[in-house]
């Protein structure tokens, strides 16, 4: 019998709706899954068994009374715990909102639902979506499905390990500074985090709202594309959203032609910090681009090297003030309200107990580039350092059609190695940044295993905003030829948990 | 560029707003000044003559309709409220005594 648990997305919305098997038992075999692995892994903050299996009957019953279904439709996934469900916890990895359920869905949540996409529960995170490792989380750490002992990415560390270790083939990200890419790489698999403004904000927890982006997460391009076809487009909810067609992501994955493409390679994502094994499989990768008909052509992005600085002004700036909202008065953690402190105290008591150190670092950072004397040497430095590195993009992409670079310096680390150390944790976000700064869309595709500790390397593709079904395209056409090259997806060479 | 101090650390908790610890302001000032150290050099590339870029989309006061839509019940939007009295948000004392 095939084990439905290792099915792509795309074969299993097949199976379903060719009635080879029912979306109730697609869903029944994840939920075992999960019961058999989730304790070693700890991907799941919250396993919403009953709502998973209605959500899968009523696909079952759809399809019995002869109605036409979506293309994921009985397709389970796994959902980051930064998006609302009406009913169901949403923690945000926080104990701020500990115990909190939503009284509405995200605009992301809603469309899965209507796409007949089975939720299974809510991922682990790091709080308030704020690292590189899922440590952060006020739940406990996840373990990598490729090596329980390392990490698993962040901030959707839960997410990619769901996918790694078949829990789900589907799962939903949100991509600050590289959350979702660099989780996708260092488990093996695919993260996409579509143009600044291309799927819906509405009911996702803010962290920093210039640059904060869900996308989708799978274990193939062809899934991934599927899925952002379902999340992406216009939404009047969110005052951000582009008010423009989705760009045709599915028809590109399905493609896959890089033939006469123009591939930028920008020379400052190498050198120092970089593994050696990393960038081994880095450069196979443009081999295996030129041999396929692509144009490689070397970048200089100057700007790049401050990206990260600006980032974390940026980034923790537009926190402090997002984070104003959680002050123990309306919703959440409320501590120390004996009836005699003021708001004030209680507010600054409930928030020292309810944020982790990684958050109150943020918060603290931003209020600092944000004072009064300071703003202009910091906050006002880095707004300016956003617009030299949207130029370097620009001008790369009057060259090439991508650029492309390692999503992450490094394969996945070992639990508690950067745990106390804030500036190596954010060094991993080192490639992926530069994206966000800009509101590009980009990639992470598989693109072998690092030599020396045998760990998925992962592969950054680029792409100009509102031309994220480029990235589609490449992904789908390296990830055909390295399959066709190893004989096998990259995931079966991963421990059998 | 002066480093942080336990006593920044403390004024820095007062404005975000959180009743710190004594043994966090220790720890956070060795981490702040570091942080701060090593993303001041943004100032290097920063020229007078460079914008700054705020957003990535250029949108200015984004208008929907005035309507009325289904929204949520009193009931649903208190359901997470720590306290509540009489369909509202009951909250600590927000004024002094007199």
């Amino acid at each position: 019998m095939t084990d439905l648990t290792r099915l792509t997305a795309a074969q299993t919305a097949a199976a379903v709706a060719s009635g080879e098997t029912s979306a109730v038992e697609v869903a029944q075999a994840h939920l075992d899954r999960i019961g058999a692995v989730d304790e070693k892994v700890h991907a799941f903050l919250h396993v919403d068994t009953e709502g998973a299996l209605k959500a899968a009957k009523a696909v079952d019953d759809k399809r019995a009374a002869g109605e036409k279904l979506g293309p994921l439709a009985g397709v389970p996934l796994a959902l980051k715990d930064i998006f609302t469900t009406k009913g169901i916890p949403t923690t945000v990895g926080s104990k701020m909102l500990e115990g909190w359920i939503p009284p509405y869905d995200a605009t992301l949540t809603a469309r899965l639902k209507q796409a007949g996409i089975v939720i299974l529960g809510k991922t682990n995170m790091d709080e308030f979506a704020m690292g590189s490792s899922t440590e952060n989380s006020a739940y406990g750490p996840t373990g990598n499905p490729w090596d329980l002992t390392r990490i698993p990415g962040g901030s959707g560390g839960g997410s990619s390990a769901a996918l790694a270790s078949f829990q789900a083939p589907l799962a939903i990200g949100t991509d600050t500074g590289g959350s979702i890419r660099q989780p996708a790489a260092v488990t093996g698999t695919v993260g996409v985090k579509p143009t600044y403004g291309g799927v819906s904000r509405y009911g996702m927890v803010a962290f920093s709202s210039s640059l904060d982006q869900g996308g989708p997460c799978a274990r193939t391009v062809l899934d991934a594309a599927l899925l952002h076809e379902v999340i992406a487009g216009y939404d009047p909810m969110d005052s951000t959203s582009i008010d423009a067609p989705v760009p045709p992501v599915v028809e590109a994955a399905r493609n896959g032609d890089v033939r006469g493409l123009r591939v930028g390679v920008i020379k400052e994502f190498a050198g120092e910090g970089y593994q050696a094994g990393v960038m081994e499989r880095f450069n196979e990768s443009v081999e295996l681009l030129r041999e396929l008909g692509a144009e490689v052509v070397e970048l200089s992005c100057p700007s790049f090297e401050y990206a990260l600085a600006a980032y974390y002004l940026i980034a923790p700036s537009e926190c402090s003030s997002n984070l104003a909202r959680f002050d123990g008065l309306r919703y959440g953690l409320r501590v120390g309200d004996d009836g005699t402190r003021s708001a004030e105290d209680v507010t600054a008591l409930t928030r020292e107990a309810g944020f982790g150190p990684e958050v109150k670092r943020r918060i603290m950072l931003g209020t600092y580039a944000l004072s009064s004397g300071y703003y202009d040497a910091y906050y006002g430095s880095a707004q300016k350092v956003r617009t030299l590195i949207s130029r370097d993009f620009e001008r790369s992409f009057q060259q090439v059609d991508v650029v492309i670079s390692p999503t992450t310096p490094t394969t996945a680390f070992p639990i508690g190695e950067r745990a106390d150390d804030p500036m190596a944790m954010y060094l991993a976000d080192l490639c992926t940044i530069p994206a966000n700064l800009a509101g590009n869309a980009a990639m992470s595709v598989p693109c072998g295993l690092a030599s020396e500790d045998g760990l998925p390397v992962g592969l950054q593709i680029i792409a100009p905003a509102m031309a994220d079904d480029r990235l589609y395209r490449v992904g789908a056409a390296v990830e055909a030829a390295f399959t066709a090259r190893w004989g096998h997806p990259l995931l079966e060479e991963a421990p059998i948990l | 560029m002066p480093g942080i101090t336990r006593e920044e650390v403390a004024h820095l908790g007062r404005l975000s707003r959180l009743e710190l610890k004594d043994e966090e302001l220790d720890h956070f000032a060795g981490q702040l000044d570091a942080i701060i150290g090593a993303v001041a050099r943004v100032s290097e590339v920063a020229g007078e003559d460079v914008p700054p870029t705020s957003h990535p989309l250029p949108l200015t006061n984004v208008m929907r309709p005035d309507e009325v839509r289904p929204s949520l019940t009193p009931a649903e939007a208190l359901s997470g409220a720590p306290a509540q009295e009489q369909q509202r948000f009951k909250v600590p004392q927000i004024l002094g005594e007199d």
